[in-house]
């Protein structure tokens, strides 16, 4: 089996290159022979930077070679501080001792370089991902890296981060560093790219100039087929209101003077999806995580469940009154990844499978054998560890996992981040099927154009608090942005 | 890339039991070096018997000790708890007349309520398990140097004693091994008719021959442990509670709860799981059993020493890790466990028949615990 078949990629002085395809099509593979986290020989083929050809054996002789890696998970230590992350393990010392003011000095004309005003002495921790990203091109440009690896640099950060890193690419391209771009949101490598190589199972497809291509194009190259329409369009119809909740405030969880939430009240009906817009940190995820009892904060309003009122303390709670929560970052949250998919798929209903308390695993198999079939979960067998499967999979394992407590009222926090265009696409698909069910829907998305295609109706919250409301028909990214900017 | 893994799994998903096979050939394989280089002393039935009745209070500890590892949880202070119950028992039996039953409640009823201590402390004051039962290893061996006024208390009832230095009478042994038999079969039989009911396996044979393999061993156990005056009654409680622990860990919603809060406690919170009543029960059963076990090491002693189980905490915890267990929690069976014990105490009496010297004794069983955990490592590497 082959990982990658026969790829020719090439990189241009000062360009900014995009590298897409589906997960699995070879993209990591590619990058990790590049940074030498593969090692020369465990592959065959060349690699030419300025025509000379060069072996890396580590990281080390990629980063030598002036190649540096930005990783999806960022490699930064947050207990210490900017310039301690930058210059790490390669610290300017006298004598053995660390010359901090030279440190700080150097780290301040990179950060000026980039227009990040930031005091080098501040712990990582502290800065936003967005911020932490950039201090990792830092990095990587005080190491005089001339090629930039970057896998996925925009999936946590806010719009306005996104700006300011494209800012800092467009800088670079003048600066003749060249920039490989991996990245599953196609409007963003359409905005930044020069170049595009689509990858599928292993091999380039096509690589061409990005203004000779359209999206619809790109995405029918990646899944080998012409691509249907994104967002699948089913008239909903509505029933009775299931949730609603009623002037719902929520207190910081460390500190308990700042409110989180303001007053932020909305209903949902049988069937109907309601989209949650906003910037990062204006509320969406904190509004979920407190209806639904895992908030350790102060909270006050009213949640009423098909018209009744109820008390939510924990999510055992929200389980009983038949709420579910798909989590965003499945690994953290949502599964437990060295057991089987039948392990996670029960674990939220499993004294469902219960006679008095001893389980059932016969059913539990039955169970989640309808899971896989139903969600088309590619495995082997309910018994495959999570572990093993993509991203779009494990998504489906989540949902699976919630579908099995049979809730009225899903909902799904950024449901879609890092799996792959078709992927994105089965899951549109599960969500008109669940709203067919007449279940009710709650989606929170960074992605405008996820919120806007799949939404009855949108909610926006700015800073806690409720910024407007469109139906789906009057919404457009213009109206959404200014009620989410408050601009 | 994605679908070269999922190829690989068929063979992945039987690693698990490749390693419990693996543990049983290492185990054979240890007796055997001891058989030869004892002239033929280690697998004699005197001997196996003396192993077995080694095993025993490690065993029941190990067990304990493999569900709150699997939690994710750790406990330090079991030595010492097992010691300051020891003293409770016999105080109880030998100074305030309470009878053996009213003194075996008594030794397990406080083993539970210093597990329940722990478990509130750590689960719902959030203090590190390490530092709570480091605590307790420290203050429950004070406890009973106080109680015991660092004397030796005696044993004399003759039933109490019976409890660790009796024997199962070999009828009675017998009858039991074919229960246990029939009990075999009928699980066999049951799993394979509901797997068909629901049309999913066909692996009936291989599962008549686990039956029937696990049976013969049953037979050759009763018939070696008969030889030598019938099974010792610690080994018999040893083994209900080994087949206790298995139907918790793998039968049961606490037990799979266990596994889910040590293998990612944040997805097991938000999937309704109480992960902090949880855990306080798995203290609280880790409490009864070290409490069994106490009753069975004093009755084998017929006295408490106030020094009684020092060590024994990291005898169970290494029994777990040998056995295939993550202290990060998530992974571990009960039967790894077990065989972690006896491979310990297979070192353990080997070792002492070839009249090596403590110390090296020591070195060698430390050498082994770090050369175990790192060939398990080194494979699950290759795995990924």
């Amino acid at each position: 089996m082959k990982a990658l078949d026969n790829v020719n990629f090439d990189l241009i002085e000062g360009e900014c290159h995009a590298l897409v395809g589906e997960n699995g099509a070879g993209k990591s593979t590619l990058m990790k022979i590049l940074s030498g986290v593969y090692p020369y020989g465990s592959y065959k083929g060349e690699i030419l930077i300025d025509g000379e050809q060069k072996r890396f054996y580590n990281v080390k002789d990629a980063e030598k070679a002036g190649i540096a890696i930005i990783f999806q998970e960022l490699s930064l230590v947050k207990e210490l501080n900017v310039a301690e992350n930058i210059f790490l393990g390669r610290e300017p010392s006298r004598f053995g001792f660390v010359n901090y003011e030279l440190m700080y000095r150097k780290t301040q004309e990179l950060l000026q370089d980039l227009h990040l005003p930031i005091d080098p002495r501040t712990p990582v921790g502290e800065l936003s991902i967005g911020k932490q990203q950039i201090i990792e091109i830092a990095k990587a440009l005080s190491k005089q890296a001339r090629i930039l690896l970057l896998d996925e640099p925009t999936s946590a950060l806010t719009e306005s981060e996104t700006e300011t890193l494209f800012e800092i690419i467009r800088k670079l391209k003048k600066r003749n560093v060249g920039m490989i771009y991996i990245s599953h949101k196609l409007e963003e490598v359409f905005s930044i790219s020069d170049r595009i190589t689509v990858l599928r199972d292993g091999k380039t497809v096509k690589t061409d100039l990005t203004k000779n291509l359209t999206k619809n194009r790109v995405i029918s190259l990646m899944v080998g087929r012409e691509a249907e329409e994104v967002f699948p369009k089913i008239s909903h119809s509505f029933g009775d209101i299931v949730l609603e909740v009623k002037n719902l405030t929520a207190y910081d969880e460390e500190d308990s003077n700042k409110k989180v939430l303001k007053n932020v009240s909305f209903y949902v009906r049988k069937g109907e999806v309601l989209g949650i817009a906003g910037l990062m940190g204006a509320g969406r995820t904190e509004l979920l995580r407190a209806i639904f009892g895992d908030w350790r904060g102060k909270r006050t309003g009213d949640i009423f469940i098909e018209g009744r009122k109820i008390t939510i303390n924990s999510p055992l709670d929200a389980i009983r009154n038949r709420i579910a929560f798909v989590t965003e970052d499945r690994k953290r949250y949502g599964l437990i990844l060295e057991k089987s998919i039948l392990e996670n798929a029960t674990l939220a209903s499993l004294k469902k499978f219960a006679k008095a308390f001893i389980t059932d695993k016969t059913g539990e198999i039955r169970a989640t054998q309808e899971l896989i079939d139903s969600l088309k979960i590619k495995a082997t067998s309910p018994f495959t560890t999570v572990e093993n499967l993509s991203g779009g999979n494990q998504q489906k394992v989540v949902l699976g996992k919630w579908l099995l407590t049979d809730p009225k009222i899903l909902f799904l926090d950024e449901p879609t981040r890092g799996i792959d265009v078709v992927a994105k696409q089965e899951f549109y698909f599960q969500i008109n099927n669940l709203v067919q069910q007449e279940r009710a829907i709650v989606l929170v998305s960074s992605e405008l154009p996820e919120i806007l295609g799949l939404s009855d109706r949108i909610l926006v919250l700015r800073e806690g608090e409720v910024a407007g409301e469109f139906l789906r028909l009057e919404a457009t990214p213009e109206k959404v942005m200014q009620a989410a900017t408050g601009l | 890339m994605k679908d070269e893994k999922q190829k690989e799994l068929p063979i992945k998903l039987q690693t698990s039991a490749l390693r419990a096979y693996t543990m049983l050939a290492i185990l054979i394989l240890i007796w055997l070096f001891f058989h030869w280089q004892t002239n033929g002393i280690f697998l004699t039935p005197r001997n196996l018997s003396n192993l077995m009745l080694q095993t025993s209070v490690t065993g029941i500890l190990a067990i304990g000790m493999l569900m709150l590892i699997a939690a994710g949880q750790i406990d330090l202070s079991v030595g010492s708890v097992l010691g300051l119950a020891g003293g409770v028992a016999a105080i109880a039996i030998t100074y305030w007349d309470y009878g053996v039953a009213g003194s075996i409640i008594l030794t397990i009823f406080v083993c539970m309520l210093i597990g329940l201590i722990h478990g509130v402390l750590t689960a719902y004051f959030s203090i590190p398990a390490f530092i709570v039962t480091l605590g307790g290893l420290l203050a429950w061996r004070g406890a009973i140097k106080g109680l015991s006024q660092g004397e030796t208390i005696p044993i004399l009832n003759p039933t109490f004693k019976a409890i660790g230095q009796s024997n199962v009478p070999a009828n009675i042994g017998l009858s039991l091994a074919f229960v246990a038999i029939v009990f075999i079969f009928f699980l066999t039989y049951n799993q394979a008719k509901k797997l068909k009911e629901y049309g999913l396996s066909n692996r009936k044979a291989s599962g008549i021959l686990k039956a029937v393999i696990l049976s013969a061993i049953v037979l050759l156990f009763t018939h070696v442990m008969n030889l030598e005056g019938g099974i010792p009654f610690p080994v018999l409680i040893f083994v209900l509670t080994a087949i206790l622990g298995t139907f918790i860990t793998n039968s049961t919603v606490f037990g799979r709860y266990l596994y889910a809060i040590g293998g990612n406690r944040e997805a097991a919170r938000l999937s309704g799981i109480n992960t902090k009543s949880n855990i306080v029960k798995v203290y609280v059963l880790l409490g009864a059993l070290t409490g069994i076990a106490a009753v069975i090491f004093a009755a084998r002693q017929a006295s408490a020493s106030p020094d009684a189980g020092t060590l024994k905490e990291l005898e169970a915890i290494a029994a777990c890790v040998i056995g295939g267990a993550s202290l990060v929690g998530g992974r571990g069976t009960v039967f790894g466990a077990c065989l972690g014990a006896l491979i310990m105490s297979s070192l353990d009496n080997g070792m002492s028949l070839l009249n090596i010297r403590d110390y090296v004794q020591e070195i060698i069983k430390g050498i082994i615990l770090v050369l175990a955990v790192g060939i398990d490592m080194a494979g699950r590497k290759v795995e990924r």
